[in-house]
């Protein structure tokens, strides 16, 4: 699987698409895979304020659930209701249109936690 | 610790099985994915390796007059060859397993046990025979020279048939005989399952059982025929409302309580956790198993709470749940307290998360399969 260079990654497999302070979220190619069948998804409302690494929302296959943890500090800008209406598109097409929320981000020094393409494909081979 | 494997190890790994560790055993969850298989098994049909569960046999001139002590139904009701589904409890009333009776004849019994409890229910079956006061009996557990396959669907008869001589539309629902597949492997073809879809389950010998699962699967596959991982086994059986031990059934509930009252012969004259049961029913029961079915967006899960559906009070909790891959939607199994008065169609709340969603009791099961024609 490629995992695209344009974006940032989290070890939950959380991806971020960071345009300045803009940060668009959604969860990998290998987090859907693993999940498997997804059925659910539960998304902050507008608005709302989180700190990198806390819960924003939370994902469910038809045997587990599994929560989101938000890459970025800042706080929902947008949320995709695609998503919510369709989960399946997240098994479809996690990397693009299946994108969950938009954030504005309030502490751009947290990007720095954050791993690259190379370095997101080497852990995720480690896990297997 | 070193998981256990099945004889068909090496199959779920041709076929791109997920293995998972399910209770010490590596088994396949899912090969295409969960929906994908249960709506093959309901269309079609399924094929499952369910070889983890365990098989324990009684033989002797006291076999029947033991397991009669032993579990809750009247194994004295059924004939040769006629299978039947059971509780085994304690003392207290509690079910230490729910399992499927085969009787071979009088004198000779499998019982076919859930695999988390094989060993557990060994035990029980042996320290039970030292009290028992009848001894011309032997209990083995044969556990591990059986593999025991599930082809399960509408169109599961058709699929096996093309491998044996046997006329399988002459075996009735709950009965089973023995035979030949593929002219010369020895097996047991039980017209039994736990999908609720007609179909069979096949025990042949441990080291036979690739040859039958790679027939099945050329013949079938034709027709429609999917493996299915425990992903699908679990969804499918919860559409039924079939108990599952550990959910449903554990050493602290009653087979009454557990909506079991129909595996439970009160008539026979004794059996371990009578008087118990007996006491139970006339003291009143305090919950009782029914479905619901959520109104709200939301997935109810086992150990989630279930409150009145003005949210104020807590009335019971789910035992299971999932988004059914037939029906499109949330569906759940709970135990609810007696004195709520739980009936179809009132509304309760399930608090997923720390909110309480609507839901509404419903009649199950919740799916009910299409007829099959053979």
């Amino acid at each position: 699987m490629q995992y695209p260079k344009e974006l940032k990654y989290t070890k939950e497999h959380e991806w971020a698409k960071i345009n300045e302070k803009n940060v668009t979220i959604g969860i990998t190619d290998h987090a859907q895979s693993a999940l498997g069948d997804i059925v659910f998804v539960e998304l902050p409302p507008m608005g709302k304020t989180f700190k990198q690494g806390e819960t924003f929302g939370v994902v469910e296959s038809i045997k587990a659930v599994s929560d989101l943890y938000s890459p970025v500090t800042g706080k929902v800008t947008k949320i995709n209701e695609t998503v919510i209406k369709e989960p399946s598109q997240l098994n479809k097409d996690p990397h693009k249109s299946a994108w969950l929320i938009e954030m504005e981000a309030t502490d751009i020094q947290t990007f720095q936690n954050l791993l690259n393409s190379d370095d997101y494909t080497h852990y995720v081979e480690k896990l297997k | 610790m070193q998981l256990k494997q099945t004889s068909l190890f090496e199959e779920h790994k041709k076929l791109g099985g997920r293995l998972v560790d399910f209770g010490g055993w590596e088994l396949p969850v899912q090969y295409t994915g969960v929906i994908d298989e249960h709506l093959a098994c309901r269309k079609n049909a399924g094929l499952f390796d369910v070889s983890h569960m365990g098989e324990i046999e009684i033989k002797g001139a006291d076999a029947e007059a033991f397991l009669n002590h032993l579990v809750t139904n009247n194994i004295a009701n059924i004939s040769n060859e006629q299978a039947q589904y059971t509780t085994v409890c304690n003392h207290s009333g509690g079910i230490i397993d729910d399992v499927i009776t085969y009787k071979r004849s009088k004198e000779n019994f499998l019982v076919v046990v859930n695999a988390s409890n094989t060993e557990k229910d060994f035990a029980w079956f042996k320290k039970t025979a030292q009290d028992f006061p009848y001894k011309n009996f032997t209990l083995t557990n044969e556990s591990p020279n059986y593999t025991q396959i599930a082809i399960q669907g509408p169109r599961a008869c058709e699929i096996l048939q093309k491998l044996t001589s046997v006329n399988l539309s002459g075996i009735k629902t709950y009965w089973f005989t023995t035979g030949k597949i593929l002219n010369t492997i020895s097996a047991i073809i039980a017209r039994t399952g736990y999908t609720g879809e007609d179909g069979f389950e096949v025990y042949t010998q441990w080291y036979d059982g690739p040859k039958v699962w790679q027939a099945l699967l050329e013949v079938g596959q034709p027709l429609g025929l999917k493996p299915c991982g425990l992903g699908a086994r679990d969804t499918l059986r919860l559409e039924m409302k079939y108990p599952l031990y550990g959910h449903e059934l554990n050493d602290v509930t009653n087979p009454i309580e557990a909506n079991l009252a129909w595996v439970v012969k009160l008539e026979k004259e004794s059996f371990i956790g009578k008087q118990a049961i007996l006491k139970a029913k006339q003291d009143g029961l305090t919950k009782e198993l029914i479905g619901l079915k959520l109104i709200d967006r939301g997935i109810p899960r086992q150990g989630y709470s279930v409150f009145t559906g003005d949210k104020s009070t807590k009335i019971g909790v789910i035992t299971s749940g999932t988004q059914s891959p037939s029906l499109n939607c949330a569906i759940g199994i709970a135990y609810i307290n007696k004195n709520s008065n739980p009936t179809i169609g009132s509304r309760v709340t399930v608090e997923i998360r720390g909110t309480k969603f609507l839901a509404e009791i419903v009649s199950t099961p919740f799916y009910r399969p299409k007829p099959s024609n053979s």
